[in-house]
């Protein structure tokens, strides 16, 4: 990669591959696919419907990597809580 | 005391195990050990054509292990250097020839005559891999500065934790100065940022590495070039001695690398 495309990409081949490799290291390191986190996901937001209105376009879910254990972070943004949780579960 | 069983290992193929196994072995031998390089690569040998040895291969560990014959039957003698054996795998049988007790009985064998037992594994995480690791006492990691064979490590690496062996020391092969000066390769930073494991060598690109393999002569049996210093180095560390890494990342194109380069007529 030539000195021009990288000042505007901002970003060596080198950075890209060790962000690339700390990515695909965490799944291969939880055993969680990208297909596991995307269905992990959605179930987490219909749980979480039950109780409060949640942006579901601007939630974050990773696996991180903190010293030698992997850690589960969600980020959800929150719009209203809702007065009675709405009861979709099993027992209804 | 009964010597150390070292297994070779990697995950990724063609990063240098064998070039790893050869080299060490016959720099420790050089140095006063006694040392067995065993290959564990059944049905895809090659530590025999990279010691150079592969006519004096009569037997193969797979004849040990079927009793066909002694132990000391199938050790070849390095002539070269009056330390160094190697035990050859089969060339005509494919892994399923023996079994994870068998090597681990194997290996417990040679620990008692020698200082250190190297195992070159053959590629992968199966049980070719699980047979060569079977014996280890600890494990040699070899990688290159490639996503791919840093992912392999890595995987290579959790499996290594399960079975329990430890230290597990990683080399790192084939760094290219030019290329991580660029900002076109990993550096030896950021590789162990992502393993997280003790390094024991940092191997330039050599082109002496290729000459050596042509020959079937170890580097460290004489040849000067800085490949065979970081192999020659490798040895040291595993001996206890702090020996400060080579400054791979700044060799100047002037400096040993271009030098050698020239004299290669590259």
């Amino acid at each position: 990669m030539g000195l021009f495309s990288r000042f505007f990409q901002g970003e060596t081949t080198r950075e890209t591959a060790k962000r690339r490799l700390q990515l695909v290291l965490i799944h291969d390191r939880s055993d969680l696919s990208v297909e596991t986190m995307e269905a992990l996901r959605k179930d987490l937001i219909v749980v979480i419907n039950r109780y409060l209105e949640i942006d579901e376009q601007h939630i974050e879910l990773e696996l991180e990597r903190e010293h030698s254990s992997v850690v589960l972070v969600a980020n959800i943004p929150v719009r209203t809580v809702k007065r009675q949780p709405v009861n979709t579960g099993s027992e209804a | 005391m009964p010597g150390r069983v070292v297994v070779v290992t990697s995950g990724k193929g063609g990063v240098g195990k064998t070039t790893t196994t050869a080299n060490v072995s016959a720099s420790l031998a050089g140095k006063g050990y006694k040392v067995v390089a065993m290959d564990a690569d059944i049905g895809l040998r090659n530590l025999d054509v990279v010691l150079g040895l592969e006519n004096r291969i009569v037997y193969t560990l797979v004849d040990v292990i079927e009793g066909v014959c002694r132990l000391s039957q199938a050790m070849i003698r390095d002539k070269r250097v009056p330390n160094l054996f190697f035990l050859p795998a089969a060339q005509t049988r494919t892994k399923d020839a023996v079994s994870s007790d068998q090597m681990a009985a194997l290996c417990k064998e040679l620990q008692q005559d020698f200082d250190f037992v190297f195992v070159d594994s053959p590629a992968g995480i199966e049980s070719g891999f699980r047979n060569a690791a079977a014996g280890a006492t600890e494990a040699l990691v070899v990688t290159t500065p490639e996503v791919s064979a840093v992912r392999d490590a890595d995987r290579i690496i959790g499996m290594l934790e399960s079975l329990e062996i430890s230290p597990i020391r990683l080399v790192l092969n084939r760094v290219r100065p030019d290329l991580v000066q660029r900002g076109d390769m990993l550096s030896v930073a950021d590789v162990l940022d992502i393993l997280a494991v003790d390094l024991v060598g940092v191997v330039p690109n050599d082109d002496s590495v290729v000459v050596s393999t042509n020959r079937g002569e170890p580097l460290t049996l004489g040849m000067q070039s800085p490949a065979c210093k970081a192999f020659d180095n490798i040895g040291l560390r595993l001996t206890g001695e702090e020996v400060p890494f080579l400054d791979v990342e700044n060799f100047g194109q002037k400096g040993l690398v271009g030098t050698l380069r020239k004299m290669f007529g590259f």
